[in-house]
């Protein structure tokens, strides 16, 4: 068993309410540099939607992500043998149009326009080639244009979804959509990483982040091609690849990655995993049907003194260890089974995990009484407004007992929680229920808490980074001394 | 043999590559972050196949042919015996200088052609484009109306690069070469020295070990501690 540690997040999908301070924050702190305009590391997608890039989850076109065939594990359009034909040219890479042109406004002309009849205005310039531009696509673009026929439509994830039901999600008035804001998952299985032809782009050992290393990274663009989330962006003025770096600074300081600290919404949850590397192309071989379970299967107990050994003999810290102990990522993929990954078919294990969210119910109508109750105390997790198998599709490599095991229990609590609070439902129902959706009494208050009343120490479990320690037992602390003032930080320079 | 000659054929070479390896390799440790394919896929897609692959295709033949006459000339001469074999070699070598060029001209046009692609064109890019559109249609125009260049290259060419790796350079190898390829040898020089300073670093960078290593990459930030 080799045992490592990974920084896993946990995103609560009901708690979104789509305010992009996260995109924002980010914004501010990593890609606000020249080539970096139109990137994106963390972003809330409108679901149904296209998403950014464009149609990212539409694999036929993009190619990214691994395929299992006969055994073997391949990446879909990045494999050794493909990156020797596709050296020059990968027929599958984004291009810019599948982002947007980014743009600024030529503020200077309101200050100035001579004097006329006309208001003067400010066109939008290119941040590119610093011409005038027609602005055609932007970040959001489709932000909440749920059920538009020209974005929501085009959704990869409404594959074997009835008429009906895609009619049902874009009915006029009784239109539903949610959101899905999306980082880099710093998989366990990384296409990017596998993909890289420099050996850039890597996984921390000590923490699990993916990172592309700036000087060692060539531009050969496999990565961006690779991941299946389009979560590596091209810097087309630097010429290399950049990506979410989960704030490593700020992690390593014990403080929350930004877009993680600044949402609003409190929908994020950090915290450690252990897991068992030596398993890893096994399980991301396994056969569709069996990937999400497969994939939980590799997360290791970290109460469990065999474990405990085992992560030791491995160099793993016992902070780290005690912080696994604690960490909410556990509770809701392991414990509670109510957070899945995204897209797990792309089979490259990733580590942030969604609780579905609950839609509007299609309440059953009698008259002119709606009645939210019935015999079924289930029956609007079928007949929610966003259809279970659209659901599936996110979150369950198509397969829904995943989707429909977590919205039950979330039901259940909530119902549970309704019976204790307000007093309308019976708490002999709201029992019942807990007890069909599989949760004791014990869990939904530890859910309830979790999710309703978190602190910000609850939500975030960092590990200590034992920099300190390391370094010493690295090297002399002393080494430098009379030696070394300071360094040379030069800036990113452009290549001739 | 004039003080001229002597100059671009005896002393421009050793100058060429002494700027080559220092440049380079002062940029690799001084300047890593620089070393990048500088690739503008990113920005315009379509054309980018027809210049980039037939250039790439094109050039990299049209090199391993030179660098197999200059290792192996006599062999060369030997295969060149028969005319058939002569013209086979002959016309692989001439398509793919077309290839080459028409993928630099492609990759030229694509330049010009946009204003985003315009803005990640250096005046290295410029000079570069220049310098390499010489070079390859010299070489296109020695194929066609010098013929059988490949006996020619291996029986004076060869030996006079062999003369300037053995640091006794003889330049009257070079005696009646027709202009055109004496201007192709300087220009060729002038290629190598201004390497170092052109995005053509990314050939020194190739990531062959690539083929050879496991998927996935770990790097341990703090060393042998956290191995067993």
């Amino acid at each position: 068993m080799e045992v490592r540690s990974q920084i896993s997040m946990v995103f609560h999908l009901d708690k979104c309410i789509g305010c992009h301070t996260c995109s924002i924050a980010c914004k501010n702190i990593w890609t606000d540099r020249k080539g970096t305009e139109y990137m994106w590391w963390t972003n809330v997608e409108t679901k149904p939607g296209t998403g950014f890039p464009t149609c990212w989850e539409d694999q036929e076109k993009f190619q990214g992500g691994w395929k299992a065939e006969n055994g073997k594990l391949e990446l879909r359009s990045t494999s050794k043998r493909k990156a020797v034909t596709n050296m020059f040219h990968h027929p599958n890479m984004p291009t810019m149009d599948d982002y947007y042109e980014p743009w600024t406004y030529k503020y200077e002309d309101l200050f100035n326009a001579p004097e006329g009849t006309d208001q003067p205005t400010a066109r939008p310039i290119s941040m590119v080639s610093g011409e005038y531009i027609n602005i055609e696509a932007g970040p959001n673009w489709d932000d909440d244009l749920g059920g538009s026929p020209v974005y929501a439509e085009n959704d990869p994830n409404l594959a074997g979804l009835t008429p009906e039901q895609r009619a049902q999600l874009s009915a006029v008035e009784r239109l539903v959509f949610f959101y899905f804001p999306r980082i880099c998952n710093h998989c366990l299985n990384p296409a990017c990483v596998a993909a890289c032809p420099s050996g850039a782009l890597h996984k921390r050992g000590e923490d699990g982040i993916v990172l592309v290393d700036q000087k060692r990274c060539r531009g050969w663009r496999a990565c961006i091609a690779a991941c299946p989330y389009k979560k590596v962006y091209y810097n087309w003025f630097t010429g290399k690849s950049e990506k979410c770096i989960l704030c490593f600074p700020r992690i390593e300081s014990g403080q929350a990655p930004a877009c993680f600290h600044s949402c609003v919404g409190r929908i994020r949850y950090l915290g450690v995993l252990l897991y068992d590397a030596d398993r890893l192309e096994e399980i991301a071989k396994k056969p569709t049907d069996e990937l999400v379970e497969a994939h939980r299967s590799l997360i290791l107990d970290p109460s469990d003194p065999q474990v405990i050994s085992a992560a030791r003999s491995c160099g793993i810290h016992d902070s780290v260890i005690e912080v696994a102990q604690e960490s909410p990522i556990y509770k809701f993929v392991v414990d509670w089974k109510i957070a899945l990954p995204p897209h797990i078919e792309y089979r490259t294990l990733p580590m942030l995990f969604y609780v579905p969210p609950l839609s509007p119910v299609m309440a059953n109508q009698e008259g002119d009484t709606i009645n939210h109750v019935s015999s079924d105390l289930f029956h609007d997790i079928d007949d929610s407004r966003v259809p279970m198998r659209f659901l599936a599709n996110l979150f369950g490599a198509g397969h829904e007992r995943h989707v429909r095991y977590a919205l039950r229990k979330q039901k259940a609590v909530r119902w549970y929680r309704r019976a204790l609070t307000v007093g309308d439902v019976s708490m002999e129902t709201a029992e019942r229920m807990l007890h069909e959706a599989g949760c004791s009494v014990e869990e939904a208050e530890a859910i309830y808490q979790l999710t309703s009343l978190c602190t910000f120490d609850d939500r975030f479990v960092i590990p200590p980074a034992h920099r300190e320690e390391a370094i010493a037992m690295l090297e002399d602390p002393l080494e430098h001394k009379q030696a070394v003032g300071f360094g040379f930080i030069s800036n990113p320079r452009r290549g001739a | 043999m004039t003080y001229l000659d002597m100059l671009l054929f005896a002393v421009l070479p050793y100058a060429a590559f002494l700027v080559f390896f220092v440049m380079t390799i002062h940029r690799y440790r001084a300047e890593t972050f620089t070393y990048s394919s500088l690739s503008s896929q990113f920005l315009e897609n379509r054309e980018h196949f027809w210049g980039v692959v037939p250039l790439h295709y094109g050039i990299i033949t049209v090199i391993a042919g030179h660098l197999i006459a200059f290792l192996f000339p006599g062999e060369i001469l030997l295969w060149n015996s028969k005319p058939l074999r002569l013209a086979i070699l002959e016309v692989t070598a001439l398509i793919s200088g077309l290839l080459a060029l028409l993928g630099l001209l492609g990759s030229l046009g694509r330049r010009l052609k946009g204003p985003k692609l315009r803005r990640v064109t250096s005046i290295n890019d410029s000079v570069l484009y220049a310098l390499l559109v010489f070079q390859v249609a010299s070489g296109i125009y020695i194929a066609l109306f010098h013929r059988w260049g490949s006996s020619w290259f291996a029986a004076t060419a060869a030996p006079y690069l062999w003369s300037l790796l053995q640091f006794r350079p003889d330049i009257s190898f070079l005696g009646g070469l027709p202009t055109i390829v004496k201007l192709h040898i300087v220009n060729a020089y002038l290629l190598i020295g201004f390497f170092p300073f052109t995005r053509l670093v990314h050939i020194l960078v190739v990531p062959n070990p690539y083929l050879w290593r496991k998927p996935q990459v770990v790097r341990w930030s703090y060393g042998a501690r956290s191995r067993t």
